[in-house]
């Protein structure tokens, strides 16, 4: 029982990361529909810039600060010199080029930084809590809090806030969007800034836990897609419950059958998801009468 | 209100705007009639600045329009209400007419949604479905109540009556000269010269690019030629 449990905590932190990965995906889907392969590389970006600073001497929350800064920086850079100018192309295309933006990041990293494994201290403390005959990092519960403040701030602003709105009008059509006033490409760098920063919390708070290179972000990325596809592409909801769900999936998987099998976990629900739910959990059913 | 003057637009080469002479005075109804393919729409896309323009100048009461780019042409007053809808189709009926009334957050938004239910009140029972679900004669309701809720002085209608049934094609036309009385100038342009020219103060007909006759609803609607290609009568 109490291995159970503690495959449970290992299952919901990992969760909570892949959660934050999803969450990220969900907002540039809905606001142009592509799919941010680079969204992986936001996180590595999160923990190296910050283990980076930290280690330059800045103190820690400073340290993470500015590595959410700049990679949000960085998010609304990819917009506007990768995407931008490619507007007007299909979107499998758009997809492709996230794809390049993953593996350009990804070299760069490893010029600018190194190619060592990286980490900083938790921010409370290394000693585990022990529940009912099993422990949890403090670190953890830092990264599933995480994940439950930034899904009820999106829940919040995709559901309530006029600008919100303004970001699903916008990937539903474009030249509407622009006919009703709203500001279509400031649309578009506001919603990378915003993913990117998720990202880049997500690697702040997952680092102390997952430790950080230069080539941890595609991992991160699949899972998150993994996690998006069975909750529904674009819903946040079902972001948050995908994530959960692979994490869970995968420390399961990795206890009971073999953690040779850990990864394989993730890709047999993508496939089982497009194979017979494509529009995952909580996903919109598109009705259109022409 | 709105001048229009030499304006030429094309589609990489091939121009389909061969130089434009166009006004609308404040409160009028003007129809720009035409075949199929004759550039009405280009011409109304140049106007809300999502086609460039290659010549010509735009001017909208008194400032030169061209250069706006197409967001914030609705903040100076000069709303569309495209072709084909352009509606919001995930999003609710509600949220689409929010939506009309991005720029503004103030109290007239309940007061201006309340109006376009008034004006149609099937959106009121539709309210809180899927907009991609209406019927075509209830998406253009929607597309219209949705440019109105963005308080223009101007409203470009591009099509309203395509592939609409004749009854709602009347509604909807009624509802166009009901706008005069609010205030709201029209420029619209329609394949069915019939109806447009019968609602319209002036009009212009136009032919691949060019306009090739111009003058009162009245005029046009007596003359034999108008009769003979667009009337078919």
């Amino acid at each position: 029982m109490s291995e159970l449990l503690q495959f449970l905590f290992s299952g919901v932190t990992v969760g909570a990361v892949y959660a934050l990965v999803a969450l990220g995906f969900t907002i540039i889907y809905n606001a142009s529909d592509v799919v941010n392969f680079a969204q992986g590389e936001f996180v590595m970006l999160g923990g190296m810039i910050t283990w980076f600073a930290h280690a330059a001497g800045l103190p820690l929350p400073l340290a993470a600060l500015s590595a959410i800064v700049v990679t949000a920086a960085l998010g609304v850079a990819m917009n506007k010199l990768m995407i931008e100018p490619a507007r007007g192309a299909p979107v499998v295309s758009l997809i492709i080029i996230t794809i390049g933006a993953s593996i350009f990041i990804q070299g760069a990293a490893q010029l600018v930084f190194d190619k060592q494994i990286h980490s900083f201290p938790a921010f409370s403390g290394d000693a585990p809590i022990r529940v009912g005959g099993a422990t949890i990092l403090p670190q953890s519960l830092w990264v599933i809090g995480g994940a439950l403040v930034v899904f009820a701030g999106l829940w919040v602003f995709f559901t309530r806030t006029l600008l919100g709105r303004a970001v699903l009008a916008t990937s539903n059509n474009r030249l509407a969007a622009q006919l009703v006033g709203i500001n279509t490409n400031f649309v578009m760098a506001l919603s990378f800034a915003v993913s990117a920063g998720i990202g880049a919390l997500a690697g702040v708070l997952a680092t102390p836990i997952t430790l950080v290179a230069y080539n941890v972000g595609i991992g991160f990325a699949l899972k998150g897609f993994a996690g998006a596809m069975l909750g529904g592409m674009g819903n946040p909801k079902g972001a948050l419950v995908g994530g959960f769900a692979i994490g869970l999936i995968e420390a399961l998987t990795a206890g009971y059958l073999s953690s040779q099998y850990k990864d394989a976990a993730a890709f047999v629900v993508i496939l089982a998801v497009l194979f017979f739910m494509p529009q995952g959990l909580f996903g919109r059913k598109s009705a259109d009468r022409v | 209100m709105l001048t229009v003057e030499g304006l030429r637009s094309r589609y990489g080469r091939i121009e389909v705007l061969h130089g434009l002479d166009l006004t609308v005075e404040s409160g009028e109804i003007v129809t720009v009639v035409g075949a199929n393919g004759a550039g009405k729409t280009t011409l109304l896309r140049c106007l809300s600045g999502v086609q460039p323009v290659s010549a010509g100048t735009i001017t909208f009461r008194g400032e030169p329009l061209t250069p706006v780019p197409a967001w914030k042409r609705l903040g100076r007053g000069l709303a569309q209400s495209p072709e084909g809808r352009q509606i919001f189709t995930n999003l609710t009926v509600e949220e689409n007419l929010r939506l009309g009334a991005f720029l503004f957050s103030d109290d007239r938004v309940e007061k201006d949604m309340a109006d376009a239910f008034a004006m149609f009140p099937v959106l009121k029972e539709k309210r809180n479905l899927a907009a991609g679900g209406l019927s075509g004669g209830q998406q253009q309701m929607l597309a219209m109540a949705r440019a109105l809720m963005g308080r223009p002085s101007c409203l470009l209608l591009d099509e309203p009556s395509m592939g609409l049934a004749p009854i709602i094609v009347a509604r909807i036309f009624d509802v166009v000269k009901g706008l005069k009385d609010l205030g709201v100038t029209v420029l619209l342009v329609e394949q069915n010269a019939f109806g447009a020219l019968k609602i319209a103060d002036r009009g212009y007909v136009m032919e691949t690019g060019r306009i090739t006759m111009q003058g009162t609803a009245a005029e046009l609607i007596a003359d034999p030629r108008i009769r003979e290609a667009y009337l078919g009568i």
